[in-house]
């Protein structure tokens, strides 16, 4: 059976609570669904971020972001996946990303959305842009994250 | 072939996108970056910390060894940011 994928990249917001409920509505095998919601931060002490640009590659981020849920559709016992990542401009507060995943099991369903997150924070074609008191600056690249993508390899 | 570029890259440069056609010797993404760095301050900005150059080939990550022969569309930016 084909396991049901929602990808959705967009300006607007997204409901949550919806998202969630949808990927166990009308069937009684799903035991376990996950949800991870990336949110905005404001910044802290002197630094204080007013907002955040998110800049894609159209195409690409849609390609790269299924080709890693393909993966995990491989890797875990999955029912159903959900990845919804927001461009433009955010402000604190805001939701940012939304990954969810369905699995019979809990194990499988924590495993795949922590995968897609590391993957999408070090593979998916987004780049964010912090908008402060001080001016616009592109974000660096955080070595911990890198690190975080790499415990999925295979060895 | 048709070359996108992304944050910093994209601004350094001051386009977007663009049509090139680099000489037969461009064979493979890194030649394609020493290319392209050669074709003015702007592109020397870009391109001056190899490392934190990031490369796709028709929507898909490469290495800097990659053949660019058959490309259609490839891209240049810097590490990824999302999530």
């Amino acid at each position: 059976m084909t396991v049901p994928v929602t990808i959705r990249l967009q300006q607007d917001d997204f409901d949550t609570a919806r998202e969630i409920a949808a990927l166990s509505a009308g069937r009684t095998d799903v035991g376990a669904v996950v949800s991870f919601s990336g949110v905005c931060r404001g910044g802290a002490d002197g630094d204080a971020i007013t907002a955040l640009t998110l800049e894609h590659y159209p195409g690409m981020a849609e390609a790269e972001i299924g080709r890693h849920v393909e993966e995990a559709l491989a890797r875990w016992p999955l029912f159903g996946v959900t990845v919804i990542h927001r461009y433009g401009r955010i402000t604190p507060g805001e939701n940012i990303v939304l990954v969810v995943t369905a699995s019979a099991h809990r194990q499988a369903a924590f495993a795949a959305a922590e995968f897609l997150m590391d993957y999408l924070k070090t593979r998916a074609p987004f780049w964010k842009r912090e908008e402060s008191a001080a001016g616009a600056q592109w974000v660096d690249a955080a070595a911990h994250d890198d690190a975080a993508a790499a415990r999925w390899t295979k060895s | 072939m048709k070359v996108v570029y992304f944050a910093w890259v994209r601004e350094r440069i001051g386009k977007a996108e663009e049509i090139v056609e680099p000489p037969a010797a461009v064979h493979t993404v890194a030649d394609l970056i020493a290319w392209l760095a050669g074709r003015g301050e702007a592109y020397a900005h870009a391109f001056e910390t190899p490392r934190l150059i990031r490369a796709a080939i028709d929507h898909a990550h490469v290495p800097p060894d990659t053949a660019i022969a058959g490309a259609r569309e490839i891209a240049f930016f810097p590490p990824m940011t999302g999530g």
